[in-house]
Protein backbone atom coordinates (compact mmCIF):
# COMPACT_ATOMS: atom_id res chain seq x y z
CA UNK A 1 0.00 0.00 0.00
CA UNK A 2 1.32 3.19 -0.48
CA UNK A 3 1.09 6.30 2.43
CA UNK A 4 0.44 9.67 1.15
CA UNK A 5 3.00 12.74 1.88
CA UNK A 6 0.42 13.71 4.29
CA UNK A 7 0.39 10.46 6.66
CA UNK A 8 4.51 11.03 6.51
CA UNK A 9 3.93 14.40 7.54
CA UNK A 10 1.96 13.93 10.45
CA UNK A 11 3.82 10.82 11.48
CA UNK A 12 7.23 12.62 11.55
CA UNK A 13 6.15 15.52 13.12
CA UNK A 14 5.09 13.40 16.15
CA UNK A 15 7.91 11.64 16.27
CA UNK A 16 10.30 15.14 15.87
CA UNK A 17 7.89 16.92 19.25
CA UNK A 18 8.53 13.70 21.43
CA UNK A 19 12.38 14.29 21.23
CA UNK A 20 11.07 18.04 22.07
CA UNK A 21 9.17 17.42 24.52
CA UNK A 22 9.97 14.55 26.81
CA UNK A 23 13.05 16.26 28.34
CA UNK A 24 10.82 19.52 29.19
CA UNK A 25 8.29 16.96 30.93
CA UNK A 26 8.81 13.66 31.94
CA UNK A 27 12.59 12.90 31.53
CA UNK A 28 13.80 15.65 33.37
CA UNK A 29 17.40 14.90 34.82
CA UNK A 30 19.79 15.45 32.80
CA UNK A 31 21.93 12.99 30.28
CA UNK A 32 24.80 11.99 32.68
CA UNK A 33 26.30 9.08 30.01
CA UNK A 34 29.18 9.67 28.47
CA UNK A 35 28.90 7.42 25.67
CA UNK A 36 25.58 8.52 25.06
CA UNK A 37 26.55 12.13 25.31
CA UNK A 38 29.37 11.85 23.20
CA UNK A 39 27.25 10.46 20.59
CA UNK A 40 24.54 12.64 20.63
CA UNK A 41 27.34 15.64 20.22
CA UNK A 42 28.69 13.86 16.94
CA UNK A 43 25.49 12.47 15.44
CA UNK A 44 24.93 15.61 13.49
CA UNK A 45 27.92 16.06 11.91
CA UNK A 46 27.51 12.59 10.83
CA UNK A 47 24.72 12.34 9.51
CA UNK A 48 24.16 15.25 8.13
CA UNK A 49 27.98 14.08 5.73
CA UNK A 50 26.44 11.10 5.08
CA UNK A 51 22.81 12.29 3.43
CA UNK A 52 25.55 14.94 1.21
CA UNK A 53 27.65 12.75 -0.28
CA UNK A 54 27.56 10.90 -2.98
CA UNK A 55 23.84 12.50 -3.15
CA UNK A 56 25.36 15.87 -3.89
CA UNK A 57 26.63 14.11 -6.94
CA UNK A 58 23.69 12.94 -8.27
CA UNK A 59 21.39 15.80 -7.58
CA UNK A 60 22.45 17.47 -10.71
CA UNK A 61 22.21 16.07 -15.04
CA UNK A 62 26.20 15.67 -14.73
CA UNK A 63 28.30 13.88 -11.77
CA UNK A 64 30.33 16.72 -13.21
CA UNK A 65 28.16 19.57 -11.75
CA UNK A 66 27.80 18.09 -8.53
CA UNK A 67 31.11 17.19 -7.92
CA UNK A 68 32.30 20.73 -8.55
CA UNK A 69 29.36 21.81 -6.21
CA UNK A 70 30.56 19.79 -3.49
CA UNK A 71 34.28 20.72 -3.91
CA UNK A 72 33.57 24.50 -4.06
CA UNK A 73 30.80 24.08 -1.21
CA UNK A 74 33.36 23.03 1.01
CA UNK A 75 35.59 25.65 0.11
CA UNK A 76 33.54 27.80 0.84
CA UNK A 77 32.50 26.83 4.34
CA UNK A 78 35.86 26.18 5.13
CA UNK A 79 37.03 29.66 4.47
CA UNK A 80 33.74 31.84 4.99
CA UNK A 81 31.55 29.95 7.03
CA UNK A 82 28.23 31.93 5.88
CA UNK A 83 25.69 29.65 4.95
CA UNK A 84 24.41 31.81 2.91
CA UNK A 85 27.30 32.20 0.97
CA UNK A 86 27.64 28.90 1.11
CA UNK A 87 24.64 27.60 -0.47
CA UNK A 88 24.67 30.36 -3.16
CA UNK A 89 27.68 29.58 -4.39
CA UNK A 90 27.23 26.04 -4.86
CA UNK A 91 24.26 26.81 -6.50
CA UNK A 92 26.11 29.37 -8.95
CA UNK A 93 28.91 26.80 -9.62
CA UNK A 94 25.75 24.37 -10.83
CA UNK A 95 24.60 27.19 -13.01
CA UNK A 96 27.55 28.19 -14.80
CA UNK A 97 28.78 24.78 -15.92
CA UNK A 98 25.65 23.87 -17.27
CA UNK A 99 26.08 26.96 -19.03
CA UNK A 100 29.14 27.12 -20.26
CA UNK A 101 29.38 22.62 -21.01
CA UNK A 102 26.39 22.85 -22.69
CA UNK B 1 11.56 56.16 17.03
CA UNK B 2 10.60 55.88 20.45
CA UNK B 3 8.09 58.26 21.87
CA UNK B 4 9.93 61.63 22.22
CA UNK B 5 11.27 61.29 18.45
CA UNK B 6 14.43 59.62 19.71
CA UNK B 7 15.73 56.19 18.53
CA UNK B 8 14.69 53.13 21.37
CA UNK B 9 17.86 51.10 21.83
CA UNK B 10 18.75 48.46 24.52
CA UNK B 11 19.10 49.53 27.80
CA UNK B 12 15.74 52.20 27.76
CA UNK B 13 13.39 51.97 29.72
CA UNK B 14 10.54 52.03 27.06
CA UNK B 15 12.69 49.04 25.54
CA UNK B 16 12.84 47.00 28.60
CA UNK B 17 9.02 47.65 29.32
CA UNK B 18 8.00 46.77 25.75
CA UNK B 19 5.04 43.56 26.04
CA UNK B 20 7.51 40.25 26.09
CA UNK B 21 5.59 38.58 23.30
CA UNK B 22 7.12 42.06 20.75
CA UNK B 23 10.20 41.81 22.37
CA UNK B 24 10.90 38.15 21.47
CA UNK B 25 9.49 38.72 17.82
CA UNK B 26 11.55 41.23 16.90
CA UNK B 27 14.87 39.14 18.25
CA UNK B 28 13.18 36.47 16.31
CA UNK B 29 12.74 38.46 13.14
CA UNK B 30 16.45 38.00 11.87
CA UNK B 31 16.19 34.34 12.53
CA UNK B 32 13.47 33.82 10.74
CA UNK B 33 14.93 35.65 7.47
CA UNK B 34 17.95 33.41 7.26
CA UNK B 35 15.41 30.42 8.16
CA UNK B 36 13.18 31.44 4.97
CA UNK B 37 16.20 30.89 2.51
CA UNK B 38 17.42 27.77 4.41
CA UNK B 39 14.00 26.45 4.39
CA UNK B 40 13.24 27.43 0.41
CA UNK B 41 15.98 24.82 -0.26
CA UNK B 42 14.14 22.08 1.44
CA UNK B 43 11.35 23.25 -0.61
CA UNK B 44 13.09 22.57 -3.93
CA UNK B 45 14.37 19.14 -2.74
CA UNK B 46 10.49 18.04 -1.17
CA UNK B 47 9.46 19.47 -4.54
CA UNK B 48 11.83 17.10 -6.35
CA UNK B 49 9.76 13.84 -5.13
CA UNK B 50 6.62 15.33 -5.79
CA UNK B 51 5.41 17.04 -2.68
CA UNK B 52 2.41 20.12 -3.29
CA UNK B 53 3.25 23.42 -1.80
CA UNK B 54 0.97 22.77 0.65
CA UNK B 55 2.52 20.11 1.85
CA UNK B 56 6.05 21.28 1.83
CA UNK B 57 4.26 24.12 3.75
CA UNK B 58 2.64 21.60 6.30
CA UNK B 59 5.80 19.54 6.62
CA UNK B 60 7.78 22.63 7.70
CA UNK B 61 5.37 24.37 9.96
CA UNK B 62 4.76 20.94 12.17
CA UNK B 63 8.54 19.71 12.32
CA UNK B 64 10.15 23.16 11.57
CA UNK B 65 14.03 20.94 11.51
CA UNK B 66 15.98 21.01 8.64
CA UNK B 67 17.69 17.48 9.09
CA UNK B 68 14.70 15.53 10.51
CA UNK B 69 12.95 17.29 7.48
CA UNK B 70 15.15 16.37 4.95
CA UNK B 71 15.83 12.98 6.18
CA UNK B 72 11.60 12.33 6.16
CA UNK B 73 11.61 13.96 2.52
CA UNK B 74 14.13 10.86 1.42
CA UNK B 75 12.58 8.40 3.58
CA UNK B 76 8.90 9.15 2.60
CA UNK B 77 9.85 9.20 -1.04
CA UNK B 78 11.18 5.82 -0.89
CA UNK B 79 8.22 4.82 0.79
CA UNK B 80 9.84 3.83 3.94
CA UNK B 81 8.48 1.99 6.53
CA UNK B 82 7.05 4.16 9.42
CA UNK B 83 9.65 2.06 12.17
CA UNK B 84 12.50 2.68 10.11
CA UNK B 85 11.36 6.64 9.35
CA UNK B 86 10.82 7.05 13.24
CA UNK B 87 14.51 5.54 14.03
CA UNK B 88 15.51 7.88 11.48
CA UNK B 89 14.05 10.97 12.78
CA UNK B 90 15.65 10.21 16.46
CA UNK B 91 19.16 10.10 15.15
CA UNK B 92 18.54 13.36 12.96
CA UNK B 93 17.13 14.99 15.54
CA UNK B 94 18.48 13.69 18.72
CA UNK B 95 20.58 16.94 19.65
CA UNK B 96 17.02 18.78 20.46
CA UNK B 97 17.03 15.99 23.31
CA UNK B 98 20.17 17.58 24.72
CA UNK B 99 18.46 21.57 24.19
CA UNK B 100 15.88 20.78 25.76
CA UNK B 101 16.76 18.94 29.07
CA UNK B 102 19.12 22.09 29.32
CA UNK B 103 16.03 24.23 28.87
CA UNK B 104 14.36 22.45 31.11
CA UNK B 105 16.92 23.98 34.41
CA UNK B 106 15.80 27.39 33.01
CA UNK B 107 11.63 26.91 33.50
CA UNK B 108 10.94 28.34 36.75
CA UNK B 109 9.29 26.10 39.07
CA UNK B 110 5.96 27.34 39.42
CA UNK B 111 5.39 27.14 34.98
CA UNK B 112 2.92 25.38 33.97
CA UNK B 113 3.18 21.88 32.17
CA UNK B 114 1.05 23.80 29.33
CA UNK B 115 4.09 26.35 28.72
CA UNK B 116 6.33 22.93 28.67
CA UNK B 117 4.60 21.26 26.24
CA UNK B 118 3.85 24.15 23.78
CA UNK B 119 7.30 25.73 23.98
CA UNK B 120 8.81 22.09 23.01
CA UNK B 121 7.41 22.37 20.06
CA UNK B 122 9.72 25.12 18.22
CA UNK B 123 13.08 24.13 19.99
CA UNK B 124 15.00 24.45 16.73
CA UNK B 125 18.71 25.55 16.96
CA UNK B 126 18.74 29.09 16.88
CA UNK B 127 15.55 29.56 19.22
CA UNK B 128 16.82 27.63 22.35
CA UNK B 129 19.74 29.70 21.62
CA UNK B 130 17.16 32.68 22.15
CA UNK B 131 15.91 31.06 24.95
CA UNK B 132 19.23 30.15 26.53
CA UNK B 133 20.04 33.55 26.34
CA UNK B 134 17.46 35.80 27.82
CA UNK B 135 18.31 36.28 31.19
CA UNK B 136 16.38 34.98 34.58
CA UNK B 137 13.44 32.35 34.33
CA UNK B 138 12.59 31.49 30.63
CA UNK B 139 10.12 33.72 30.00
CA UNK B 140 6.80 31.57 28.07
CA UNK B 141 5.19 34.68 26.61
CA UNK B 142 9.25 35.78 24.97
CA UNK B 143 9.47 32.29 23.56
CA UNK B 144 5.47 32.44 21.92
CA UNK B 145 6.77 36.33 20.14
CA UNK B 146 9.97 34.34 19.14
CA UNK B 147 8.30 31.15 17.60
CA UNK B 148 5.47 33.80 16.09
CA UNK B 149 8.41 36.14 14.73
CA UNK B 150 10.39 32.92 12.70
CA UNK B 151 8.10 29.85 12.39
CA UNK B 152 5.73 30.97 9.81
CA UNK B 153 8.75 32.54 7.54
CA UNK B 154 10.42 28.77 8.22
CA UNK B 155 7.18 27.19 6.55
CA UNK B 156 6.66 29.81 3.71
CA UNK B 157 10.55 29.42 2.80
CA UNK B 158 9.50 25.91 2.31
CA UNK B 159 6.50 26.46 0.56
CA UNK B 160 8.17 28.98 -1.69
CA UNK B 161 10.65 26.64 -2.63
CA UNK B 162 8.27 23.90 -3.78
CA UNK B 163 6.58 26.29 -5.90
CA UNK B 164 10.00 27.64 -7.36
CA UNK B 165 11.36 24.28 -8.41
CA UNK B 166 8.00 23.67 -10.30
CA UNK B 167 7.72 26.52 -12.41
CA UNK B 168 11.62 27.94 -13.28
CA UNK B 169 13.66 27.03 -15.50
CA UNK B 170 15.31 23.69 -15.62
CA UNK B 171 18.88 25.06 -15.99
CA UNK B 172 18.22 27.36 -12.66
CA UNK B 173 15.96 24.36 -10.81
CA UNK B 174 18.88 22.13 -11.30
CA UNK B 175 21.33 24.61 -10.08
CA UNK B 176 18.98 24.92 -6.82
CA UNK B 177 19.14 21.53 -6.12
CA UNK B 178 22.50 21.61 -4.85
CA UNK B 179 21.39 24.57 -2.64
CA UNK B 180 20.58 22.38 0.93
CA UNK B 181 24.22 20.65 0.20
CA UNK B 182 25.70 23.61 0.26
CA UNK B 183 23.76 24.50 3.55
CA UNK B 184 24.64 20.94 5.09
CA UNK B 185 28.64 21.87 4.59
CA UNK B 186 28.07 25.06 5.77
CA UNK B 187 26.83 23.45 8.98
CA UNK B 188 29.49 20.69 9.07
CA UNK B 189 32.53 21.91 8.10
CA UNK B 190 33.11 25.33 10.05
CA UNK B 191 33.30 23.29 13.49
CA UNK B 192 35.48 20.92 11.82
CA UNK B 193 38.11 23.53 11.90
CA UNK B 194 37.96 24.26 15.62
CA UNK B 195 37.73 20.21 16.25
CA UNK B 196 40.22 17.66 14.36
CA UNK B 197 38.05 14.72 15.67
CA UNK B 198 34.63 16.03 13.98
CA UNK B 199 36.58 17.15 10.71
CA UNK B 200 37.80 12.80 10.99
CA UNK B 201 34.43 12.17 11.51
CA UNK B 202 32.67 14.32 8.43
CA UNK B 203 35.64 12.72 6.28
CA UNK B 204 34.82 9.09 7.02
CA UNK B 205 31.49 9.82 7.01
CA UNK B 206 31.83 11.10 3.24
CA UNK B 207 34.02 8.34 2.16
CA UNK B 208 31.89 5.10 3.49
CA UNK B 209 28.98 6.85 2.49
CA UNK B 210 30.39 6.41 -0.99
CA UNK B 211 31.46 3.19 -0.94
CA UNK B 212 28.22 1.68 0.71
CA UNK B 213 26.37 3.32 -2.33
CA UNK B 214 28.22 1.40 -4.70
CA UNK B 215 29.17 -2.10 -2.80
CA UNK B 216 26.91 -4.14 -3.83
CA UNK B 217 25.94 -5.79 -0.68
CA UNK B 218 25.07 -2.15 0.71
CA UNK B 219 23.82 -0.60 -2.86
CA UNK B 220 20.48 -2.67 -2.69
CA UNK B 221 19.30 -0.68 0.38
CA UNK B 222 17.41 2.63 0.35
CA UNK B 223 19.57 5.95 0.69
CA UNK B 224 17.36 6.54 3.86
CA UNK B 225 18.21 2.98 5.38
CA UNK B 226 22.01 3.56 4.49
CA UNK B 227 21.96 6.46 6.32
CA UNK B 228 20.52 5.23 9.50
CA UNK B 229 22.75 2.58 10.02
CA UNK B 230 26.26 4.59 8.31
CA UNK B 231 25.31 7.06 11.46
CA UNK B 232 24.59 5.41 14.47
CA UNK B 233 27.80 2.73 13.46
CA UNK B 234 30.15 5.75 12.82
CA UNK B 235 28.67 7.84 15.51
CA UNK B 236 29.15 5.32 18.06
CA UNK B 237 32.76 4.95 16.84
CA UNK B 238 33.89 8.57 17.15
CA UNK B 239 31.88 8.51 20.65
CA UNK B 240 33.61 5.45 21.89
CA UNK B 241 36.98 6.70 20.57
CA UNK B 242 36.78 10.32 21.68
CA UNK B 243 34.23 10.24 24.45
CA UNK B 244 33.91 13.89 25.11
CA UNK B 245 35.32 15.44 28.69
CA UNK B 246 32.83 15.78 31.87
CA UNK B 247 32.69 19.46 30.68
CA UNK B 248 28.73 20.55 30.57
CA UNK B 249 29.82 23.20 28.26
CA UNK B 250 30.20 20.31 25.77
CA UNK B 251 27.00 19.27 25.86
CA UNK B 252 25.09 22.57 24.31
CA UNK B 253 26.14 23.00 20.87
CA UNK B 254 24.11 25.28 18.61
CA UNK B 255 23.94 25.12 14.49
CA UNK B 256 25.82 27.75 12.60
CA UNK B 257 22.68 28.27 10.67
CA UNK B 258 22.22 31.90 12.78
CA UNK B 259 24.61 33.32 10.91
CA UNK B 260 22.97 33.29 7.64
Amino acid sequence: MKHSYYTYIIFMALVTYLIRVLPLTLLRKPITNRFFRSFLYYVPYVTLAVMTFPAILTSTSSLLYGGAAFIVGIILAWFSGNLFVVEVGCCVVVLLMNTLIH
Amino acid sequence: MGLNGRSISPGDEIYEAKNPFFRGMRDAIPIGLGYFAVSFSLGIAAGNVGYTTFQGFLLSLLNVSSSGEYAGIVLSAEQAGFIELALMICVANARYLLMSFALSQRFSPSSTLFHRLTIGFGLTDELFGLGIASKGWLDPVYMYGAFFGSIPLWALGTAFGVYAGNVLPVILSEALNVAIFGMFLAIIIPPGRKDPVVLGAVIVSFLLSLLASVLPLTASISSGTRTLILTIIIASAVALLFPLKDEPAQEIRTETTEES
